[in-house]
């Protein structure tokens, strides 16, 4: 059991895990992936902008590199709906990674999502089926898979796009199955209890990664990643490639039983038989 | 300061549960004999509104008499962050133990269905929510590992409000858990049949209920991945009536069909007949 920490400790990690000037996918792309190259639309629907991807190399390797983009101009931030994908958002991810897994690219996701995105038209476009299949994609490609947890992980529209070989987290992001305003709302009944939910739900990295949650913790320069964006893409383009180094020699196989194994033991429960 | 002036308003009363049931079906307020709901696998025999069905008597339903064996019963909640909002969370859990009956939120049952031996898991709404937490998951994968070693079709009924907040990103990994079950199921080539049941929502929605080879549905079912709540607070105006409604979810291509209660096990019966394809032991 990590130790517990203060509302007041939790709210500034959410705060600066939602810093405007924190780094983004197309920020991380900027300082460490020179040759990006963006790929767009489902083939279905349409392209949503709260997710990019393409074609990218880190170290001599070709990799398939999908983000949410929250976007930092309001205009851009309007047309990425802050980062929360529609269903043709997660369906363009599903097709890129399916890229990865027919030409061998390993597969790197950059997860900072407030949550999939409330709306009708998403809703009636199959926003639950197509996170499902989402999961359903990257739990079951071959090739290596990394995800960077780099601002918020808001809950399913997070997880759709976070289930890889290695799952890390900056330091100062957070990872929640609800929102705190969201929980405080629920329990509460008042979403000023943020932080007291914060805190309850333990969103914060370290927190997670004690809890066993999470694979790899990613230091960020003292207080906080907006205010070093290129030492910030280096280190983590540098832990992606340490995890990548480590995953590449095993066989599809043994990678996919492995993966496997890591999300079937998820949980914690008991099991007292002599009830 | 503004002045108010009081005005006197006559208090409605508040609108009944989906099980309380009165003399009056609370949707076409027809009068109701004693134990007429329960005769009738709790659908108004007059308009045909579909109760919740506690998961018990959806296993009666759905199983054939004196087959149905229990798995998985020992595995039970902790409180893996010691989540405490205005009660502590293993206090709700045994709250919803008393009320319900059940030791969680989710039961295996190994049975026969029209003399199909059938992994059937079903979700009971009214244990805080059918919220999945980590038991949920747990109980759901050791379902599913017995349906593949004994080459069972794997049937989930779902009612759930989504993940339980008070177990964190536990719950949330529930999600790819169950998933991953699933497409374990589905490698070993064995059938998936999901039966969505009001209210089908969140992590539950978006994860197991949706990545079935046949998706059935009740009339009237209520699903969505937001809440119709939070959708509406984003987009800021009011959701049509039948929003994410089952009869919505087939127009709109979710769901594979919209099937009666009283007709779901003949039904379920026939797709599954189908789906084992020439592994027929009848």
């Amino acid at each position: 059991m990590p130790e517990r920490i203060t509302p007041e400790a939790a709210w500034e990690t959410v705060l600066l895990a939602r810093h405007q000037d924190r780094p983004q996918t197309l920020d991380y792309i900027a300082h460490a992936l020179p040759d990006f190259l963006e790929l767009s639309g489902d083939r279905l629907h349409g392209d949503d902008k709260a997710v990019i991807g393409g074609f990218a190399t880190l170290e001599n390797t070709p990799i398939i590199l999908i983000g949410h983009q929250k976007g930092r101009t309001l205009k851009d931030r309007q047309e990425r709906s802050f980062g929360m994908a529609r269903p043709e958002g997660y369906r363009k991810a599903m097709r890129l990674a399916r890229i990865g897994e027919k030409f061998g690219l390993p597969v790197v996701t950059l997860v900072d999502t407030p949550g999939a995105y409330p709306g009708k038209d998403a809703e009636e476009g199959g926003q639950a089926g197509a996170i499902a299949r989402s999961i359903e994609t990257f739990a079951g490609l071959g090739v290596p898979t990394v995800t960077v947890v780099i601002g918020e992980g808001g809950s399913g529209g997070a997880l759709a796009l976070a289930v890889a070989d290695r799952v890390m987290m900056l330091e100062n992001s957070i990872y929640s199955v609800i929102s705190p305003e969201g929980c405080a709302a629920l329990v509460w009944r008042d979403s000023a209890e943020a932080a007291r939910a914060a805190a309850a739900l333990r969103v914060g990295a370290k927190g997670l990664f004690d809890l066993g949650l999470i694979d790899v913790l990613i230091p960020e320069p003292k207080g906080g990643a907006h205010l070093d964006h290129p030492l910030m893409a280096r280190r983590v383009m540098h832990e992606v490639q340490l995890a990548l180094r480590d995953l590449m020699p095993l066989d599809p196989d043994e990678r996919l039983r492995l993966r496997q194994q890591k999300y079937t033991k998820m949980g914690r429960y008991a099991t007292d038989s002599s009830r | 300061m503004a002045k108010y002036v009081t005005i006197q308003v006559k208090r409605r009363e508040p609108p009944p549960g989906p099980d309380a049931v009165g003399e009056h079906c609370k949707q076409c307020n027809a009068l109701l004999a004693e134990g007429d709901l329960e005769r009738n696998l709790r659908v108004c025999p007059h308009c045909g509104y579909h109760y919740v069905l506690p998961a018990h008597e959806r296993v009666a339903m759905l199983a054939d008499l004196g087959t149905a064996d229990f798995l998985a019963e020992e595995v039970r909640a902790i409180d893996p962050l010691q989540f405490t909002d205005l009660r502590p969370y293993p206090e709700r859990v045994s709250e919803a133990q008393l009320k319900t009956g059940l030791t969680e939120a989710f039961l295996a049952v190994l049975c026969e269905v029209a003399g199909i031996p059938t992994a059937l898991g079903v979700l009971d709404f009214k244990f805080l929510g059918g919220s999945m937490g980590s038991v949920v998951g747990e109980r759901f994968c050791r379902l599913t590992q017995v349906a593949i070693e004994q080459r069972r079709p794997l049937v989930i009924v779902a009612g759930s409000g989504g993940a339980r907040m008070q177990e964190g990103l536990f719950s949330l990994m529930q999600m790819a858990k169950t998933v991953v079950a699933v497409q374990m199921l589905g490698k070993a080539g064995l059938p998936y049949v999901t039966i969505l049941t009001h209210p089908t929502t969140g992590g539950v929605f978006a994860s197991f209920a949706t990545v079935a080879d046949v998706i059935l549905a009740e009339p009237g079912a209520v699903m969505s991945f937001s809440g119709a709540r939070i959708i509406e607070q984003t987009i800021r105006e009011k959701l049509p009536p039948g929003f994410g409604s089952s009869e919505s979810q087939l127009e709109h291509g979710q769901v594979d069909m919209v099937v009666d209660r009283r007709e779901l096990k003949g039904r379920l019966v026939q797709i599954l007949s189908f789906l084992r394809g020439g592994e027929s032991d009848a």
